[in-house]
């Protein structure tokens, strides 16, 4: 009846997953009780859960993320931890434990922190860069947020019922197969990844569809904001790569579920194959990740700057040069496997190559800087902060390239350092430089200044703190994913590192303090003029937070940095005061519970073929497919605002922006 | 040409090289202790050392002053320092742009030379350039031990590996079940172990000395503690060692090997003698059968194992006294 599950797959005898679990159980409760004492439910369920909104969606996304994020960073510090007291002594997790810890740290902070980071983002800011009033496929765009939160909920769930993958985060064969890992927990991880998966691939197409058939009117694809540039290359990335991961998991899951032998030692199986297929996508996921973020710096430095970005045709190429590249360098992962000179040696030049245009992007920032009056506000602490961390990474980077270099390298701690180094330093540097920069936008009130300040140096401090003394004992020879070690060098840098993590958690702490004040002072924080930051693209032409429609009427684009040059000519005029355009009404997407429901039954769906429960994979299946037939037949999909109502909105905004440009007249 | 001059830059011993990596990154110097990549005790790692300097120098040229411009404008172009120029529209320069992409492109022009040439002369199947004929050993990594035998010799050695200082050793690779890397950082190159498969690494100790080795490749509850000791020993001594593990010990052949091949954790150094020299290439064709990992599989009870996967590891080893269990730890 329940396949695999019993009740043993509960560890009650172990303390420290079933505190944690209990813990977060009751904070979930909580929350949900207050939320429906507070009689909040019914808004919840109409303005979020079913909201197709771009707006909320990336919203959503974000919250995700970071929720995510307090989970993976408790991964860290047990890992952390463990390895400052596993000096010739068993420390506090057995193996088996820890090798979960492990798999889970990596498979949440890529899969479900960095991917919903970037994504919502990409979501939130991206249509609003463009001038439009939605994504291409709103009521899709809620269906791959919600199966996306399905992947994290069910990685959760592992916590206590059953286990999670203890094969890394990548689970390679032959120890990821039926025979050495007979447990569920690399089922989790497999349907987790394909679920969420199916989600990523969905907005992937959904965004490349956005920003190469929907735009304002004049916006051209050369005067697009490079975040668009950066987005667009993304999202082409993972309609590429993301069916390479989806078919490799595949095959495994065809392998541990019907005796397949694709990757398996014995019959013909080849675990090789399984690395080749799993980095050719692995590879581009890494600038899946980090051109996005690429884009976020470019739009932080140039606004901070005061200035355009410099060389915007160079970074465009650089981007494209960059999305082509990324598929050719997927070896470099296993170089140690004994390929021969030739192949390493190609795959190695091939690796190092995408360090020019990632070079020529350092450098266009750094020109971006010359000349500018730069503003020390918070999302520009990160982008220093990330251009001097990121190019160390950088460096490293390449170093792992070189062959022979790698031979002695490999999967040692030097390797966790560099990726952590362009990961943290790249990837969440610039999600943090995002969420500070856009929340006005989305909130309509700024965050402290003080307190995030002070998170970023708390971060930066801890990043250096905690990895550079992984770079050392990585020279040292020691290898990643050690339970316990009896090497006496290695234990004074394995304690700073430690010491490194606690300073990243007081980072941590004080951006949750950040967002509490910030709330709390959100009057005195209050953005009244949209544009908070004096800003070059659209997003700051509408009001923050934006209406339903973004702009009641679709702003013209006449060049480059389309606010800019707004703002340029309102304040050549004599009078401030714009004209009024026609007002007519719009049209925009209804909600739609199609997503969550679909999820919803998703998740069931995954729980019960990783427990073997096949009667309920099969109904869950069925009523997912009815969910999404059920939409498909639906008549009404729009509803209208009318253009009394986009006046009366408008109105207010213009009113208010008309002031602000008075007042830069009379500054003049 | 170009070739000639990166060939003879590589192949020189850690010279100037060397040492001005060792200036140039001070704090990386301070990691030169045991057991370290830093700390070569024979040609190929003494090479791979020099092209890890290498590499980081000419980067470190470019790197170096990005970092310093990167604060330097960030702080010089303060939106308070009154004496900074302001330049509102300056968004291209062709000059510029000339350098920003000729300096990355030149600096890997460099680097690329280094990783093509490298790669070659330091293929791990590269056989070591000496007079004496290389010590054939085959290594097959288990759960979660290293078997070593050596088919010359007749012998075999569990977790520990002993080898004649100065003689190049010609390592073949492959593994009873699931993936390891064979790596001894003061030796050099790793390469990994892999089933159905057989790899070639070359290796020398210049020194006699012990050293230390481990897997790179997790592969497992019992990976942490998948280290061996090198031991590299003078002529006479590494005779002595073979002659003392021809007397005594149970023999090698698929019977004691397909024991072995069990899944333990902490097994202490033993020998073998009589190590049937075919059953290497017996392994790597699967004549031998893959190893069968825990014992206790999953099927009906699956929800039980998946509880504590590490108990399958746990119930091997309480048949076996010797061996430290990971439940109890």
């Amino acid at each position: 009846m329940l396949g695999k599950l019993t009740w043993a797959a509960v560890p009650f005898d172990q303390p420290i997953p079933l505190i944690a679990a209990a813990a977060v159980g009751i904070i979930l409760l909580g929350v949900m009780g207050w939320i429906v004492a507070k009689g909040h439910l019914p808004y919840l369920w109409r303005e979020w859960i079913t909201s197709v909104d771009h707006k909320r969606i990336g919203i959503m996304y974000c919250l995700l993320a970071a929720v995510m994020l307090l989970r993976g960073f408790a991964d860290a510090l047990m890992m952390r931890s463990q390895q400052a007291l596993a000096y010739n002594a068993p420390g506090y997790l057995p193996p088996d434990h820890y090798n979960q810890i492990f798999s889970a740290h990596g498979t949440l902070m890529i899969f479900f922190v960095s991917m919903p980071f970037v994504i919502g983002l990409m979501n939130f800011a991206m249509p609003l860069q463009l001038g439009i009033r939605d994504v291409a496929f709103p009521t899709l765009n809620s269906v791959s947020f919600w199966l996306t939160a399905t992947g994290a909920l069910l990685v959760n769930i592992s916590l206590v019922v059953g286990e999670f993958a203890r094969t890394g985060w990548l689970p390679y064969p032959p120890l990821s197969e039926m025979t050495y890992s007979p447990g569920v927990g690399v089922d989790y991880y497999l349907w987790a990844l394909q679920i969420s998966g199916v989600g990523t691939l969905m907005s992937g197409v959904n965004l490349v569809t956005t920003i190469l058939k929907i735009h304002a009117p004049g916006m051209t694809y050369l005067r697009m904001p490079m975040f668009c540039w950066t987005s667009l290359a993304s999202n082409l990335l993972i309609v590429a790569a993301f069916p390479i991961l989806t078919a490799t998991l595949a095959m495994l899951m065809l392998d541990r579920y019907l005796g397949f032998h694709f990757f398996t030692n014995e019959a013909g199986g080849n675990p090789m194959m399984f690395m080749n297929l799993i980095w050719a996508w692995g590879h581009p996921e890494v600038y899946i990740l980090v051109l996005p973020v690429f884009g976020v710096f470019s739009e932080v430095v140039s606004t901070f700057s005061q200035k355009p970005l410099f060389g915007y045709r160079s970074m465009v190429l650089a981007t494209m040069v960059i999305f082509v590249l990324a598929f050719s360098v997927w070896l470099h992962h296993f170089f140690t496997m004994g390929a021969g000179g030739d192949v390493n040696a190609i795959f190695g030049i091939l690796s190092m190559i995408i360090a020019v245009p990632t070079g020529v992007k350092v450098f266009n920032w750094l020109f971006t800087m010359y000349g500018g009056r730069v503003i020390f506000d918070t999302p520009m602490m990160w982008a220093v902060g990330f251009m001097v961390t990121f190019v160390i990474g950088g460096m490293t980077g390449v170093l792992l390239a070189v062959p022979p270099a790698d031979f002695v390298l490999h999967n040692s701690l030097f390797l966790v350092a560099h990726f952590h180094n362009v990961v943290i330093g790249g990837v969440l540097f610039g999600a943090f430089a995002g969420y500070t920069y856009w929340f006005p936008k989305a909130f309509g009130f700024r965050l402290d200044e003080r307190l995030g300040k002070a998170a970023f140096w708390c971060w930066l401090v801890g990043f250096y703190v905690a990895f550079m003394p992984l770079y050392i004992v990585g020279l040292q020879g020691m290898t990643r994913r050690m339970q316990h070690y009896d090497v006496a060098a290695w234990r004074p840098w394995l304690l700073l590192a430690a010491v490194g993590a606690l300073v990243i958690l007081a980072g941590i702490v004080l951006q949750v303090a950040q967002l509490v004040v910030s709330i709390r002072n959100r009057e005195s924080l209050r953005d009244v003029t949209g544009d908070p930051w004096n800003g070059r693209s659209l997003e700051w032409a509408t009001s923050s937070p934006p209406p339903d429609f973004n702009f009641a009427v679709l702003p013209v684009v006449t060049g480059e940095e389309a606010y800019w040059s707004m703002k340029e000519r309102a304040r050549e005029q004599v009078q401030a005061k714009q004209e009024e355009p026609a007002y007519a009404e719009i049209e925009m997407p209804r909600n739609s519970p199609t997503g969550f429901i679909c999820a919803f039954f998703a998740t069931i769906f995954g729980f019960a073929m990783i427990w073997y429960i096949w009667w309920m994979a099969i109904a869950a299946l069925v009523c997912s497919f009815a969910t999404f037939v059920v939409f498909a037949w639906r008549n009404r999909t729009e509803y209208v605002i009318t253009a009394e109502e986009v006046a009366r909105i408008d109105r207010a905004h213009r009113a208010v922006q008309d002031r602000a440009y008075a007042a830069m007249q009379a500054a003049q | 040409m170009m070739n000639k001059v990166w060939r003879r830059a590589l192949a020189r011993k850690p010279g100037w090289a060397a040492r001005c990596g060792v200036l140039a990154a001070a704090g990386l110097a301070l990691a030169a202790c045991q057991p370290a990549v830093l700390d070569p005790v024979g040609p190929v790692a003494a090479q791979e050392r020099t092209i890890l300097f290498d590499s980081m120098l000419i980067m470190l040229a470019i790197v170096g002053p990005t970092i310093l411009a990167t604060l330097g404008f960030a702080w010089w172009f303060r939106a308070s320092n009154p004496r900074a120029f302001y330049l509102p529209n300056f968004a291209h320069s062709g000059r510029i742009e000339l350098v920003t992409w000729g300096i990355p492109l030149l600096t890997i022009t460099l680097l690329g030379g280094v990783a093509w040439i490298g790669s070659h002369q330091l293929d791990p199947a590269q056989p070591l350039n000496s007079k004496m004929p290389p010590l054939n050993v085959q290594v097959v990594s288990l759960d979660w031990k290293w078997l070593f035998i050596y088919p010359e010799q007749h012998v075999a050695a569990v977790n520990q590996l002993v080898i004649m200082a100065g003689q190049p050793v010609r390592f073949q690779l492959t593994s009873a079940s699931v993936m390891n890397s064979f790596f001894v950082p003061q030796l050099g190159s790793m390469l990994y172990n892999m089933n159905g498969m057989s790899g070639e690494l070359n290796l020398q100790a210049d020194q006699p000395g012990t050293y230390w080795g481990l897997s790179t490749h997790f592969s497992g509850d019992g990976f942490s503690d998948m280290h061996f000791e090198v031991r590299a020993l003078d002529a006479p001594g590494f005779n002595a060692w073979v002659d003392e593990a021809r007397k005594d010990g149970p023999a090698l052949n698929a019977a004691t090997y397909t024991e072995l091949a069990k899944q333990s954790i902490k097994d202490p150094p033993s020998t073998f003698r009589d190590a049937d020299p075919e059953l290497y290439g017996r392994i790597v064709n699967q004549e031998i059968p893959p190893a069968p990992g825990p014992t206790e599989s999953g099927g009906g009870q699956a929800g039980q194992a998946a509880k504590n996967g590490g108990r399958g590891a746990a119930q091997t080893a309480a048949a076996d006294p010797a061996i430290c269990t990971t439940g109890e730890r």
